[in-house]
C-alpha cells in the first residue's frame, strides 16, 4: 500500500487519501488546512467588526448582523480555529516527539477530525439561514429566547465538534502513556509534549462540562425544559457556571501548548537545555489545576456576594505565581546563550511582552472590586486578545515556522516572513493596547454602535487603523506558504540544528516514521547524540516488521451522520420532515459504528525487505 | 532661540494636558476620573495593581531586551556552544516568592473593599430604588415614595442610596462608570448594591451585560442633586396628577386624548403606576435624551411614535399598538414634551454633559 499510493497522484486519489488517512502527519495536516480556513472566516468577521466601529454611529452592519458577527467570530476563533491549528500541531509532532509510529487510535484520530470539521461547516452554515447572535458564551435567557435557529447551529456544532475534541484529548492522553520510545521516561518528554499531556486531561475534564451545558440549552430551546427558564422555576446563572467551568480551563487548553512551543523554540535557538525543565513541567501541571479553580472570576458582577468574590479573586492571582516561574525561565534559557533571531524566535521573542502585558491585565481583572469597572468592557477584549492573541497565536506562527519544514518540506522564506512578523505584531498592539484604556472610559463590549462625542472616536479609529495591519501580516504569512512551496527548495532534515526527537527522523518522513524505534538517554536526546559525536539516534531494536493500521473511510461517513443528523435536530421544531435526516444521519452513524465493531480489521505489516528496499 | 524653545516648551505642556485629558475620557462617562464611592475605591484598586505589575513588567523588558543585546550570535562565534544549564535552586525560589509577596499586597486590599462594598447592613436608612432592567429601557421605582420613573434616575448627593435589581427578561448590567462599578440585573433574583455621588451633576449609565439588539442604546442618566433640591423633586412628583393637569396647550390637550385612544396608556403609566410595561412618562418633558440615546427634539419623537424599530431594532413597542399617522404622533408628542411636572430637572442640575 505504502509504495502504491505514492504512485498514484491524480486528485481524486489523493482526495480519497486524505478522506481515509489515518495516519498521525495528515491528520495534523488537515487539522492545519479546516483551522486554518476558520482562521480566515473568524478575520473576515473580525476586520467587518472593526469597520462598523471605525467612526461614531456607523451603519456599515445592521444590530442584528453585528450581534452574528460577534457571536461567530468568538465560537469561530475559539473552537474552529486555534484549538483545531493546536491540535493539528500536537498531531503532527507529538508522536515524532515521544518517537512513535502514530497514535494509540488512528481510527479515532481520523474521526475526531472529521466531527470537528463537520461541526464547524454546520455552524457556518447558519450564515445562510440567520446565525446565532447570543454572543460566543450563549448567555440564558438570552440564547433560550433568540429567535430563529441561530442558537441552534451554535449548540449542535459544537456539541459534534466537542465529540471530536475530547476523543483526541483521550487519544493523546493514551499515545504518551502507553507508545514513548525505550527511555523515554516522563521527566524526558520534550515541553511540548508535556504540555500536549496536561492539555489532553485539561480537554479530558472541562469539555464534559460544556456537553452538560449544550445538552440543557438543546432540551430547552428544542424540546420545551426549562433549565434555564425562570418563569417555570429554573435559574439562568447556571449555564454561566457550566460554561465557565469548562470556559477557563479552555483558555489553558490554548495557552499551554503555546507555552510548550515556546519552550521549544527557545531552547534550539538558544543552543541551551531549557532552563529549570522540571519547574517547567511542575508549573504547567499547577496552571492546568488551578484552572479549574477560578470559573467564577468570570462572574464577578453576577452577585455571588463577597466570600465566593474574595474567594475567586484569590485563586485566579495564584495562577499568575507558576505563569511567572515560566516567564523567567524562558529569559534564563536565552541567557548566556547564543541566540540566532528568526521568524520562528521572532514570534516567541514578541510573545514575552505581549503576554507579559496580558497577565499583567490579568491580575488587574482578577482583583474583583476593580474588575466592577473592568468587567464587559472593551478593557477585558484587550487582555483577553493580549493573551490569546499575543500567546496562542503568537505560539500557532512560532510552530509553523519552526515545524514547516517537518509538516511540508519547505523552510519557509525569513523574508517575507519578517514582513509578515513586523505588521502583525504592529497591527496587534495597535488595534487592542488602546482597547484597555476605551474600556475605561465607557466602552462596553458587544456594543454595536458607539455615540457621538463620548470621547471614544480617536481610540476606536487606532484600533480599527490596527487590525489592517493584522490582516496585511496574515495574507503576507500566506504568501509565504504558497511561494515557499513552489520556489524553495526541500527542506533538509534537520535545518534548525534540532534537539528532540521529531529532528532524527528522516526527510520526508516515512509513513511509518521510524524504522528502527530510537533509543532514548536523556533529555534533548538528539543533542545528547550530537554531542557525542553519534550526529543520529542509536536504534533499540533491530529492522523488523512494522505493524500498521489501515485506512478507512468509515470516520468520514460516521461524521456525516451526525452532521445530518443535526439539522434533522435543528429542524424537528418546525416540521416532521426533519425526521427523516434525524433518524436518517443517526443511522448512517450507527451503521458505520456497526461495521468497525464486527468488521475485523488487523491492519497491515511492512516487512523487513519492503523497509530494507526503501531506505535504498 | 531661546523665545522659540520657550514657546514650544508651553505649547507641548498644553498639548501634553490636552492629551491627558483627552485620555482620561469623557467628563461623568469616564471611570477614570471618579466621583463616587464605588468609583473610588475601584480606582485605589486599579492603580496598584497596575503600579506593581508595570513594575514587573519592565523587569522582564530590561531582562529580555539585555539578552538579546549580550548573547545574540555574533561574528566568529557562529558554532560556539554555550553551557548547557539546568537549572538554579537560588533564583527559582526567588522568582516565586517575589510574585507570591506582591500578590499578597494587592490582594489583602481586594478582599477589606470587596466587603466593604458589599455591606449593606444599613439599607432600611437610606433611599432605596428598585431597578428593573427591561429590553431596552430601565426602570426606577422609589421605594415608599410612590414616585416611578423610566430612563432617568433622580437621587441626593453625599448619601448612600441603595439600588435593588431585578430583571424582566434577559440579564442586564447596571453600571455608571464614574459613581460606581457594575452589578448584573438578573430575572432570578435580586442584586443590591448602593450609589454614593460626592458631586451634583448628570452621569452617563450604560448596560454592559449583552441583552439584544439594542443592547448599545441602553443608556440612562443619573442626575445628583443636592439634598433639598431631591426633596423639592419628591414633592414635586407627588403632586403631580395626570388627571387634573392642565395641558399646556390645545395641541398637547388633543394629544392626550390621542394618547388615551391609541392606548397608549395601557403601558406607558404617567404618574404614580404600579404598571411598567412601558417606561413611565411622567417626566418625560425634562429628559434630554430620547430611547436613551438621540437627541429630544420633536421631529425624533415624531419618527419614534411612528415607527420606534428605526432608532431602536428589537425593541418591544414596535408592533405592539395600532399605525398612529404623522400628524397623531405630532400632537402626541405635543403632549408627551410638555410633561414636566418639576423644576429640579437635567438642566438645573447642570445639564448633561
Amino acid at each position: 500500500m505504502s509504495t502504491a499510493t505514492a504512485q498514484k497522484t491524480s486528485f481524486a486519489a489523493v482526495l480519497w487519501d486524505y478522506l481515509t488517512t489515518v495516519d498521525h502527519k495528515k491528520i495534523g495536516k488537515l487539522y492545519i488546512y479546516g483551522g486554518g480556513f476558520f482562521f480566515l472566516l473568524g478575520g473576515l468577521e473580525a476586520m467587518l467588526i472593526r469597520i462598523q466601529l471605525i467612526k461614531p454611529e456607523n451603519d456599515f452592519l445592521s444590530a442584528g448582523l453585528y450581534n452574528e458577527m460577534i457571536t461567530m467570530h468568538g465560537t469561530t476563533m475559539i473552537f474552529f480555529a486555534a484549538m483545531p491549528l493546536l491540535l493539528g500541531l500536537m498531531n503532527a509532532v507529538m508522536p515524532l516527539q515521544i518517537g512513535a509510529r502514530d497514535v494509540a487510535f488512528p481510527f479515532v484520530n481520523a474521526l475526531g477530525f472529521w466531527l470537528f470539521f463537520l461541526g464547524g461547516i454546520m455552524l457556518n452554515v447558519s450564515w445562510f439561514t440567520g446565525a446565532p447572535d447570543a454572543g460566543w458564551t450563549a448567555y440564558a435567557p438570552l440564547s433560550t429566547t433568540s429567535p430563529g435557529h441561530g442558537v441552534d447551529y451554535y449548540i449542535l456544532g459544537l456539541q459534534i465538534s466537542g465529540a471530536g475534541t475530547l476523543m483526541g484529548g483521550i487519544n493523546f492522553l493514551v499515545t504518551i502513556v502507553n507508545m514513548r520510545a525505550p527511555g523515554m521516561t516522563y521527566m524526558r518528554m520534550p515541553l511540548f509534549t508535556w504540555t500536549t499531556f496536561v492539555v489532553s486531561v485539561l480537554i479530558l475534564f472541562a469539555f464534559p462540562a460544556l456537553t452538560v451545558g449544550l445538552f440543557l440549552l438543546m432540551f430547552d430551546r428544542m424540546f420545551g425544559s426549562a433549565f434555564f427558564d425562570v418563569a417555570l422555576g429554573g435559574n439562568s446563572i447556571i449555564w454561566q457556571h457550566l460554561f465557565w467551568i469548562f470556559g477557563h480551563p479552555e483558555v489553558y487548553i490554548l495557552i499551554l501548548p503555546a507555552f510548550g512551543i515556546f519552550s521549544e523554540i527557545f531552547a534550539t535557538f538558544s543552543k541551551k537545555r531549557l532552563f529549570g525543565y522540571t519547574a517547567m513541567v511542575f508549573a504547567t501541571i499547577l496552571i492546568a489545576f488551578l484552572g479549574f479553580m477560578v470559573w467564577a472570576h468570570h462572574m464577578f458582577t453576577v452577585g455571588m456576594g463577597p466570600v465566593a468574590n474574595s474567594i475567586f479573586a484569590i485563586a485566579t492571582m495564584a495562577i499568575a505565581v507558576p505563569t511567572g516561574i515560566k516567564i523567567f525561565n524562558w529569559l534564563l534559557t536565552l541567557w548566556g546563550g547564543n541566540i540566532t533571531i528568526n521568524s520562528a524566535m521572532l514570534w516567541s521573542l514578541a510573545f514575552i511582552p505581549s503576554f507579559t502585558i496580558g497577565g499583567m491585565t490579568g491580575i488587574m481583572v482578577a482583583t474583583s472590586v476593580a474588575d466592577y469597572q473592568y468587567h464587559d468592557t472593551y478593557f477585558v477584549i484587550a487582555h483577553f486578545h493580549y493573551v490569546i492573541v499575543g500567546g496562542v497565536v503568537f505560539g500557532i506562527m512560532a510552530a509553523l515556522h519552526y515545524w514547516w519544514p517537518i509538516m511540508f518540506r519547505r523552510v519557509l522564506n525569513e523574508k517575507l516572513g519578517k514582513w509578515a512578523f513586523w505588521n502583525f505584531f504592529i497591527g496587534f498592539h495597535l488595534t487592542f493596547f488602546i482597547q484597555h484604556f476605551l474600556g475605561l472610559m465607557g466602552m462596553p463590549r458587544r456594543y454595536w454602535v458607539f455615540l457621538e462625542n463620548q470621547g471614544l472616536d480617536t481610540g476606536n479609529l487606532i484600533s480599527t487603523i490596527g487590525a489592517f495591519f493584522m490582516a496585511i501580516g496574515v495574507i503576507i504569512f500566506l504568501y509565504n506558504a504558497i511561494y515557499s512551496w513552489i520556489k524553495e527548495e526541500p527542506a533538509p532534515q534537520d535545518p534548525w540544528d534540532g534537539r528532540t526527537l521529531e529532528w532524527a527522523v528522516a526527510s520526508p518522513t516515512p509513513h511509518y516514521n521510524f524504522k528502527q524505534l530510537p533509543l532514548v538517554r536523556g533529555l534533548d536526546p538528539l543533542w545528547i547524540e550530537k554531542m557525542e559525536g553519534n550526529g543520529k539516534m542509536t536504534p533499540a531494536e533491530p529492522v523488523g516488521e512494522i505493524h500498521m493500521p489501515n485506512g478507512s473511510i468509515l470516520p468520514f461517513l460516521m461524521s456525516v451522520g451526525f452532521f445530518i443528523a443535526g439539522f434533522g435536530f435543528i429542524y424537528q421544531t418546525v416540521t416532521d420532515v426533519a425526521y427523516i435526516f434525524l433518524f436518517g444521519g443517526m443511522g448512517l452513524a450507527l451503521a458505520c459504528m456497526l461495521i468497525r465493531s464486527l468488521k475485523d480489521d488487523h491492519g497491515y505489516h511492512i516487512t523487513k525487505e519492503e523497509l530494507e528496499k526503501e531506505a535504498d | 532661540m531661546k523665545g522659540w524653545m520657550g514657546k514650544f516648551k508651553v505649547l507641548s505642556l498644553f498639548g501634553l494636558v490636552a492629551l491627558f485629558l483627552s485620555a482620561c475620557g469623557k467628563e461623568n462617562l469616564t471611570a477614570l476620573d471618579p466621583k463616587g464611592y464605588g468609583s473610588d475605591k475601584s480606582m485605589d484598586l486599579i492603580i496598584l495593581p497596575t503600579v506593581i505589575m508595570s513594575f514587573v513588567l519592565v523587569i522582564v523588558m530590561v531582562l529580555l531586551v539585555l539578552a538579546l543585546v549580550k548573547f545574540r550570535k555574533k561574528k566568529g562565534r557562529e558554532d560556539y556552544i554555550p553551557k548547557q544549564v539546568e537549572g538554579n535552586k537560588t533564583l527559582e525560589t526567588v522568582w516565586t516568592i517575589i510574585p507570591i509577596l506582591l500578590l499578597i499586597i494587592i490582594a489583602v486590599p481586594t478582599v477589606i473593599y470587596e466587603f466593604d462594598l458589599a455591606d449593606d447592613a444599613s439599607a432600611s436608612d437610606h433611599l432605596n430604588i428598585n431597578v428593573t432592567g427591561n429590553q431596552y429601557w430601565w426602570h426606577f421605582d422609589y421605594e415608599g415614595l410612590d414616585i416611578q420613573t423610566s430612563q432617568d434616575v433622580y437621587i441626593p448627593v453625599n448619601s448612600k442610596v441603595y439600588f435593588n435589581m431585578k430583571s424582566s427578561d434577559v440579564i442586564h448590567s447596571f453600571w455608571v462608570p464614574t459613581l460606581s462599578g457594575k452589578l448584573d440585573v438578573n430575572p432570578e433574583n435580586e442584586n443590591t448594591f448602593y450609589i454614593d455621588a460626592y458631586e451634583e451633576g448628570v452621569y452617563w449609565g450604560k448596560c454592559a451585560e449583552f441583552c439584544g439588539p439594542s443592547h448599545s442604546l441602553m443608556d440612562f442618566k443619573v442626575v445628583v442633586v443636592s439634598q433639598e433640591e431631591f426633596e423639592q423633586w419628591v414633592a414635586d412628583m407627588q403632586n403631580f396628577d395626570p388627571e387634573t393637569a392642565e395641558p399646556a396647550s390645545d395641541a398637547a390637550a388633543q394629544g392626550r386624548e390621542l394618547f388615551q385612544q391609541n392606548n397608549c396608556i395601557g403601558c406607558h403609566a404617567i404618574g404614580s403606576s404600579p404598571a411598567a410595561v412601558g417606561p413611565n412618562l411622567t417626566n418625560f418633558g425634562d429628559r434630554t435624551k430620547l430611547a436613551g440615546v438621540e437627541e429630544m427634539t420633536k421631529e425624533k419623537l415624531i419618527e419614534w411614535i411612528v415607527n420606534p424599530e428605526l432608532i431602536k431594532p428589537g425593541n418591544k413597542m414596535t408592533g405592539a399598538y395600532p399605525e398612529v399617522s404623522k400628524e397623531d404622533a405630532a400632537l402626541i408628542a405635543e403632549y408627551l414634551l410638555q410633561l414636566k411636572p418639576s423644576e429640579i430637572t437635567i438642566e438645573s442640575a447642570g445639564g448633561l454633559k
